[in-house]
């Protein structure tokens, strides 16, 4: 790690030593830089392998080498390793079960990958030292915007035409109508919008208390930093619980728009 | 904010895209088969087991009711059996006493004919005594000795008066 270590402080140093303005205080931003560890181009566009696209690919890899680490005997009695990997495949499996019933379970492994992938970027930026990928607004907006459309192409495909009737509320007064489906149409088109937002800004948030109180442990030193540093310690295991919750919620909720695509209400 | 800065977008969502893709990929085909036949196989095994453990129950209990059965037979049997052979004493006792019961009637016969006999000789015999003892009387009565035959005549009727 000592190269990310290294990058970061070269990019710190861009930046003036990642300190924010005159306060003395590290900036609580800087975490969130993008920095450039190989700058690449393909077709013009910038494709520049960064902090962001190491953890990405250090958690697709922690989770196939789990996977496969843990499935290598497939015994019938499972050890711990396989326990953890049955466990989340019957926890997403159940999910998808329970909220868009068995015709959902065509979308199991793209779930199962949602929810794992969420959940494993999320953990590993809790590792100091580490980029969360998910407290980009680009990222989450993007898978945001995925599960969106194509959530939308499945009702549309399912339904026909008639999955604009989505749109209409049942045993609406007719004159109702009109502001209801405007009402129902931009809800629709929000989701995406807050599907996104709700993790990004749960993640930045977070990370961002922990930098700003790390910063006064030291800036209040051994006399009160104490206090700082206890909030800390349980401000982190409150983060875990977030990390797992909003990676839970992000997959629930494309289970519950899946639902709505295939069965409309 | 590092987040809103656009020419950062491109490099994160290219490499989300591989990242996402591949990832995906390799849940699809290789993870989520692995795991799914383990937990499948598992519940056939669960499912067989507890199939081979129904078709044991059943096995025992047909063995239970065919012993009851046998058992209920043999009883059946032995009561017969029982039955039988009291009959079959109970004839033979039967018989016996027949047997008995005609012998000691033909022996009750046999005696009183004998007795019978006993008695006409005895009666014989008194007649003699009774016509002598009167051919006595009537010599020392009358000295005139009667004839025999009158002598009969008269004990015979005075024995029937």
């Amino acid at each position: 790690m000592n190269w990310i270590t290294a990058a970061y402080a070269s990019e710190g140093a861009e930046h003036g030593g990642g300190h924010g303005g005159g306060t003395g205080l590290p900036d609580p931003m800087h975490q969130f830089e993008i920095m450039r560890l190989i700058p690449l181009e393909i077709f013009g566009f910038d494709a520049s392998f960064t902090n962001s696209a190491l953890f990405m690919v250090i958690a697709a890899a922690v989770i196939t080498l789990a996977a496969l680490f843990a499935m290598r005997n497939g015994s019938l009695v499972p050890g711990r390793m396989q326990s953890v990997a049955e466990l989340s495949y019957q926890f997403v499996a159940n999910m998808v079960r329970d909220n868009v019933g068995t015709e959902g379970m065509k979308y199991f492994p793209f779930i199962f990958t949602l929810f794992l992938f969420v959940l494993t970027l999320n953990m590993l930026g809790m590792v100091p030292y580490s980029f969360t990928v998910t407290s980009h607004i680009a990222v989450t907006f993007a898978l945001a915007a995925f599960i969106f459309i194509g959530v939308t192409v499945i009702g549309f495909w399912k339904h026909g035409i008639g999955f604009l009737k989505f749109f209409v509320p049942s045993g609406v007064p007719f004159i109702m109508l009109p502001l209801l489906v405007v009402i129902e149409v931009i809800s629709y088109l929000t989701r995406p919008v807050s599907l996104s937002v709700r993790l990004f800004a749960n993640m930045m948030a977070g990370h961002t208390m922990l930098k700003v109180f790390g910063s006064f442990v030291v800036a209040l030193g051994l006399l009160g930093g104490w206090a700082a540093l206890a909030f800390m310690v349980a401000f982190t295991g409150l983060e875990l619980l977030v990390a797992f919750l909003q990676a839970y919620v992000f997959a629930i909720l494309t289970c519950i728009y899946l639902n709505d695509a295939l069965h409309m209400h | 904010m590092p987040q809103l800065n656009p020419l950062d977008w491109a490099p994160q969502l290219i490499w989300l895209a591989i990242t996402f893709g591949v990832l995906y990929v390799l849940m699809l085909k290789i993870a989520l088969p692995r795991i799914g036949s383990v937990i499948e196989k598992r519940a056939a095994k669960i499912a067989g087991d507890l199939e081979a453990a129904e078709k044991a129950k059943r096995d025992t209990e047909e063995a239970l009711a065919g012993y009851e059965q046998a058992l209920a037979e043999a009883k059946q049997k032995a009561h017969a059996i029982i039955e039988e052979g009291r009959a079959k004493l109970k004839a033979e006792t039967d018989a016996e006493r027949a047997k008995l019961d005609q012998e000691l009637a033909a022996k009750s016969a046999e005696a009183a004919a004998r007795i019978e006999k006993a008695t006409e000789a005895a009666m014989k015999d008194i007649n003699s005594v009774a016509t002598d003892a009167a051919a006595d009387i009537v010599r020392q009565l009358i000295g005139v000795a009667p004839s025999k035959a009158d002598l009969e005549r008269a004990v015979t009727a005075a024995r029937k008066a």
